[in-house]
């Protein structure tokens, strides 16, 4: 009966285990709002992962290859990939996110244009890629080389910005779980991106998210794709390490 | 583009009550906010929804600004004969959609 009640609760929190204090997101949501994720056919995401699978399999660029035809089929290749992101890039010597990543495998190896950032085609790839670690934890690289990166994300987390004078810290850590209006200020763990917002009425990546946040505290928010948002994505994937990967997600 | 994740059983028992939900990715533009250029956006959104079963309508909706983007429309039907699933999506600017789904009944 224990073990049951174990399983249930379990099942029912998928976001953390019971001695891990870290909450995802999804735990601060309304059941409704839950039952919207958990359910592959409500979950508007979806619409979006189907339309990476097409985009998967559709053979792009010069080279006439699809990212299928080197990588094969998602279900094992891409099995834990999203979990490990943002990643090294020797050839760049720079940091990389999962979004980066697959545009620079789109110009290197099918020798065709980058997408725009947070264009419908490139979340729908990064959605489909990141879905094939759903339920696996974050497991961000030990690679020393990330280090300077990754140490100035946590200066970025902890540095007071804007005409309100917040850093990301003041809310999300030392103030995660009291109310913000009537919103609960979540932990800020990047377990689902890209996410379906239902503010949004639309998917959108980590960084979208990030951008609001700033312009929120009325400061000037990094470009997508600048180096300083890897290097708070570097930062949030150690603070998460561990947690489950829950793309797409639903997020109110 | 139009999009559309459908759930409806390829089988089912004659008399069997059978769930058909679906998603299809539509922006249910109101009419009513304002652009980045503070124009007002002109309204966009999918008025109706039928599905046929066999050529029987078994179920329509009509649909309003109010509908949330991507709209997700479950409804129950009675199996009664092997047949097609016919699903129609009608909006704004001309918008259609249509999908079939068959359904095998034993």
């Amino acid at each position: 009966m224990k073990r049951a009640l174990l399983l249930l609760a379990a099942a029912l929190a998928p976001c953390a285990g019971a001695d891990d204090a870290r909450r995802s997101g999804f735990d601060f949501m309304s059941p409704g709002t839950q039952a919207m994720q958990r359910d592959d056919m409500q979950n508007p995401g979806m619409l979006w992962a189907q339309d990476g699978e097409a985009l998967w399999n559709a053979k792009a660029g010069a080279r006439a290859i699809a990212c299928a035809g080197c990588h094969g089929d998602a279900a094992t290749s891409m099995r834990g990939v999203a979990a490990r992101y943002p990643a090294f890039d020797a050839e760049r010597g720079l940091p990389l996110t999962l979004g980066q990543r697959i545009e620079t495998c789109r110009e290197r190896h099918q020798g065709t244009t980058a997408l725009a950032p947070e264009s419908r085609a490139l979340l729908s790839l990064e959605a489909f890629v990141a879905m094939q670690s759903r339920g696996l934890p974050i497991a961000p690289p030990d690679d020393p080389r990330l280090e300077p990166w990754r140490e100035r994300g946590r200066q970025w987390f902890e540095k007071r910005i804007g005409q309100l004078n917040f850093s990301c810290a003041q809310c999300h850590a030392d103030n995660a779980g009291q109310r913000l209006g009537g919103s609960v200020i979540p932990e800020a763990h990047p377990t689902g991106y890209p996410i379906y917002r239902l503010e949004w009425q639309d998917m959108g990546s980590l960084q979208r998210r990030l951008r609001g946040c700033m312009s929120g505290v009325r400061a000037e928010p990094f470009p997508l794709g600048s180096i300083e948002m890897t290097e708070l994505e570097l930062h949030l994937a150690r603070r998460a390490a561990g947690m489950r990967i829950e793309t797409p997600a639903v997020r109110p | 583009m139009a999009r559309t994740l459908i759930d409806a059983p390829a089988s089912a028992k004659r008399g069997d009550i059978v769930e058909i939900r679906m998603l299809i990715a539509h922006a249910m533009e109101s009419g009513h906010r304002a652009g980045p250029n503070g124009n007002v956006l002109p309204r966009d959104i999918i008025t109706r929804f039928s599905c046929r079963y066999d050529g029987d309508m078994v179920f329509s909706a009509d649909l309003y600004p109010a509908i949330a983007a991507n709209p997700y429309i479950a409804f129950r039907t009675r199996a009664t004969e092997s047949g097609t699933l016919v699903f129609t999506w009608e909006g704004d600017n001309g918008f259609a959609q249509t999908e079939t789904r068959t359904i095998t009944v034993t």
